[in-house]
């Protein structure tokens, strides 16, 4: 008799601590990463992993710029003209942009993110079919872009992009799966703790399209989003579908002033 | 698309240990994946590196399918004379890649 009332009392005090944590955890809920405690992923990887990433000649993400590089030059489609023919050298004319992209295309009327963008140019201007997406091409024009805003500052300042980033910052912190997860919870509130024994970074988009020791290869961030809800067992959308680019707009936005650092590596 | 990244020093003094760091772009794939459809992916594989010093043969490798994508393979070599070192990478289907690299030795 003693002992079973024991039991339940130490039963009800358990049952007390957990609403209380739970509390606790409730109240420390949608709080964002505050500007100054902001994190690149990079800060969170290995010695090895950041020396991969600093050296040129050890990233292999740097394949993907010399491959990129020889897209630029190259007449594509019926109108034979290349990026170059255009643009002229990358290193100009690209310098800053992967940094403020996603960006407000007035045509569409919403925010086309890089790959999006290199997507139009080509139908629209060389009269070529677009890259699939995580097509070889794609990816490598995208890093070679990317790489010219190497240790630029994100910029997400364009009134326009509001709405976007609204809807980005509803996807991110509305719970979804079959986990019933929100992206907030892991990267807003708990970053910096451990995963399956891996560190959670704060999901800083700073380093896209960047090489992944996992995938073997180079992904875009459309990539990693649509692995991070196969994770949640969430449903994934389509590539390219206005609901990625959203949360690619609130994420550099959620990014604004980092340094970009693409092709970047990551575990 | 053939790339690779090779990181030899410029200059070096006689008789300097120098490393030297080469990456390059392959799929490696081993022969043991399936694709979507249920097909067994056939071996591509780098299976044979090779550094020459201006022709002698100063380091060697075999690789096997374990081995990741994107082989970055990295030796030390003692600077003996100015010249060219030369990498090739050989593997199946007939892949073959060169490049080569000036070193000046003072």
């Amino acid at each position: 008799m003693n002992a079973i009332c024991r039991s339940r009392t130490s039963r009800a005090t358990a049952v007390a601590a957990l609403l209380a944590a739970l509390c606790v955890l409730a109240s420390a809920l949608a709080a964002e990463v505050p500007l100054a405690e902001r994190r690149s992923g990079y800060e969170f990887m290995s010695r090895d992993t950041k020396a991969m990433q600093d050296e040129d000649t050890a990233n292999p993400g740097m394949l993907w710029v010399l491959d990129g590089e020889a897209l630029w030059g190259a007449k594509a489609g019926q109108a034979n003209r290349a990026c170059a023919d255009c643009h002229g050298d990358a290193a100009n004319s690209m310098k800053g942009v992967a940094a403020r992209y996603p960006a407000f295309d007035a045509k569409r009327a919403g925010p086309l993110d890089l790959e999006g963008r290199i997507n139009v140019c080509r139908s629209e201007q060389q009269k070529a079919p677009p890259f699939p997406f995580e097509s070889k091409e794609l990816l490598a024009l995208t890093t070679f872009v990317a790489r010219q805003s190497r240790g630029m500052p994100v910029e997400s300042s364009d009134e326009r992009l509001k709405p976007f980033i609204e809807t980005g910052r509803q996807m991110f912190n509305r719970r979804q799966g079959q986990l019933n997860l929100a992206c907030a919870q892991c990267h807003d509130d708990l970053w910096g703790q451990k995963l399956a024994g891996i560190p959670m970074p704060q999901a800083h988009p700073t380093g896209y399209p960047l090489y992944r020791l996992e995938w073997q290869t180079v992904g875009s961030l459309q990539r990693r989003l649509r692995n991070c809800l196969i994770g949640m067992r969430a449903e994934t959308y389509a590539y390219g579908s206005p609901e990625y680019v959203a949360l690619e707009t609130f994420l550099m936005w959620r990014a604004r002033g980092m340094p970009m650092e693409a092709p970047a590596v990551r575990p | 698309m053939k790339s690779a990244l090779i990181n030899v020093p410029a200059k070096a003094r006689r008789g300097e240990v120098i490393a030297i760091r080469t990456l390059i772009s392959h799929a490696m794939e081993s022969g043991f994946r399936f694709n979507s459809s249920g097909v067994l992916q056939p071996r591509d594989i780098i299976t044979s590196f090779v550094a020459t010093y201006n022709g002698e043969e100063i380091f060697r490798a075999d690789l096997f399918p374990a081995i990741s994508a994107n082989p970055f393979i990295t030796f030390h070599t003692v600077a003996t004379e100015s010249g060219t070192i030369e990498f090739t990478w050989t593997g199946d289907n007939g892949y073959s890649a060169t490049q080569s690299a000036k070193i000046t030795v003072e």
